[in-house]
């Protein structure tokens, strides 16, 4: 009888979270499974299971507008990561000096990550209108030759994407520096100080190095917005002027639900899934092995 | 780390350098919410002919009323209204139940390891990283075949579904640095599952309950990408709408009324952030470090 209560209530816990594995085995990787089965075959409209083998893939590889994608989420990548690791990084070693206001100033910088893309997309796309945003203003300030119409540059639309990118992320990037600042043993700095050594050399050859699991992380995180990125660039230029700053997003978007292309839109979510493994598997791995290391 | 700099008037200096450039950077940040909202309260004729960073000569809460209850989205007059209560109705089950799953997942990863339920967990947490697109067809697929593209329960269950991986996670964290001593000396004097988690667990649960509900609000009222793929026109959430307005291509551009129709749907979540941005920045912290 007292064996039997035990089964019982050795058996809670696994009841508690069945459901829960349930769901992550149906609509995670069950569905990871299923859209991999549709990029496969030749569905449009409608899903329709005659297998057509690796087509959408090669047919993917072999459109320039995928190619683009490709290159905008590169160009997007690179410099919507490097700017918000490098400006952060200056925001919260400012930050970090012991100022005065530091909660307001904290709050400041990140308030933009708690609006959503569509509502600060609709600013930001407001004040790049040349006609009559920044453009005008700076104009009407006597700078007549002033232009800055790159919302409307095919060449320079996905730097505006960028730009508002930059401005959301930024805080959240300068947050987990400031944690990792503040975490750093302190007397390694000040043997430095007393040896002689000047600040910029001290951040530069001492405090910046010891952040190195803190960037690890922020990039993996900044990555990993950057190929999700859909909305913003929705609302500020819906992947125009003509497909100047489409992203693997919205190809994706358009192929599946405009362009009733439904096999295509599946194979280039696979690719977007197959980027974000490439970099989140080892990192999580290292993560999950580090924690068991210490636990153990 | 503090720059402690013997010379006393380059200290000074460099004092003031610091305190110039956080405010202009926080001036960089402001910009953006500023325009948003005196541009929401000229009228058409001074947008048109005043610059944009200046404030309005006469205030004006016509675009708020027209962006409330009288733009035009879709086919309807209604003003973003109607996909504000959506985003209401959407949010609030999806936030609540996702949250109580999650703390009694959070427990069990926790507190009731049993034999695969780290793997479990690695699975789980992989889940937050995943691109949603690549469930996007699948999901709208099974959604229209128990035809619940019609109402908002069809994005309550997705926001639920995934939203668990997070809310799970925000939970195991907390439960892990409570002392497993405390749980075993309970266990001896009898204490079952349940009645641990109420008597030990729950009461001081309150700082991180906080922190999954506001980071999950959070979530899901931006969302984007859901509401557009899964929702009609009458089920929509305020994103959706708002995006809908402001790409509206027929009429003359109201920059006014699309600022405030703006103002409007960012209100719940800035509001949250100002009152309790602590909570805010925990949960980045721990959806950040994992």
């Amino acid at each position: 009888m007292k064996s039997k209560l035990k089964y019982f209530e050795d058996s809670i816990p696994k009841f508690i979270v069945s459901p829960t594995f349930l769901i992550m085995i149906t609509f995670t990787y069950g569905f990871i499974i299923w859209n991999f089965v549709l990029s496969l075959t030749n569905s449009r409209l409608l899903p329709v299971y005659t297998f057509v083998g690796f087509k959408q893939y090669i047919k993917l590889f072999s459109d320039d507008k995928w190619w683009i994608a490709l290159q905008n989420l590169f160009i997007f990548s690179l410099l919507f990561i490097s700017t918000c690791i490098v400006f952060g990084l200056l925001l919260a070693i400012f930050i970090d000096q012991k100022v005065r206001f530091e909660g307001i100033f904290r709050t400041i910088y990140l308030y933009p990550m708690a609006l959503s893309f569509i509502a600060t997309g609709t600013v930001w796309q407001w004040m790049l209108n040349p006609g009559l945003g920044l453009e005008k203003f700076v104009k009407e300030m006597g700078f007549t030759d002033f232009t800055f119409n790159w919302i409307v540059d095919p060449k320079m639309a996905i730097y505006t994407i960028v730009i508002a990118a930059i401005w959301q992320s930024t805080g959240f990037v300068m947050i987990l520096l400031l944690a990792g600042l503040r975490g750093i043993n302190s007397e390694v700095v000040n043997a430095a100080k007393i040896d002689g050594a000047s600040m910029p050399k001290i951040y530069w050859k001492i405090i910046i190095p010891q952040l190195r699991p803190v960037f690890f992380s922020s990039i993996i995180i900044l990555l990993h917005i950057a190929i999700k990125t859909f909305d913003l660039v929705i609302v500020m230029t819906k992947g125009g002027p003509g497909y100047s700053t489409i992203l693997p997003s919205i190809f994706m978007y358009q192929n599946s639900f405009a362009r009733n292309q439904l096999a295509y839109g599946a194979s280039s979510a696979m690719i977007m899934l197959l980027f974000v493994m490439i970099f989140v598997v080892p990192y999580l791995y290292n993560e999950l092995r580090s924690k068991n290391e210490y636990s153990n | 780390m503090n720059i402690l700099i013997k010379d006393k008037t380059l200290n000074i200096f460099v004092r003031i350098l610091i305190y110039t450039l956080l405010i202009m950077c926080a001036l960089y940040f402001l910009i953006p919410i500023f325009v948003m909202v005196i541009t929401s309260l000229k009228d058409i004729y001074e947008i048109k002919n005043g610059n944009i960073l200046a404030l309005p000569e006469h205030i004006t809460f016509q675009p708020w009323i027209e962006a409330w209850s009288e733009a035009r989205i879709g086919s309807n007059a209604n003003g973003i209204k109607p996909y504000f209560i959506n985003s209401i109705f959407i949010t609030v089950p999806s936030v609540l139940i996702s949250s109580v799953i999650g703390a009694f997942n959070g427990y069990v990863f926790a507190k009731w390891k049993f034999k695969g339920s780290e793997l479990f967990f690695s699975f789980l947490l992989f889940g937050t990283f995943i691109p949603f697109q690549v469930i996007l067809l699948p999901m709208s697929q099974t959604l229209g075949t128990f035809g619940l593209t019609e109402n908002v329960a069809g994005l309550i269950i997705v926001h639920i579904i995934y939203g668990l991986p997070f809310t799970t996670l925000f939970f195991r964290n907390f439960y892990v640095s409570i002392p497993t001593e405390l749980i075993n000396s309970a266990k001896i004097d009898g204490a079952g599952f349940l009645k641990i988690f109420l008597k030990i667990l729950l009461p001081v649960s309150l700082p991180i309950f906080m922190v999954c509900i506001i980071w999950q609000m959070t979530q899901i009222w931006n969302e984007f990408l859901f509401g557009v793929t899964f929702a009609d026109a009458s089920t929509q959430p305020v994103t959706v709408a708002l995006n809908n307005l402001i790409n509206a291509t027929s009429s003359v551009k109201k920059y006014n009324v699309d600022m405030a129709a703006a103002m409007i749907a960012v209100a719940p979540t800035l509001i949250a952030y100002i009152v309790s941005g602590k909570y805010f920045v925990k949960g980045l912290m721990a959806g950040a470090v994992k």
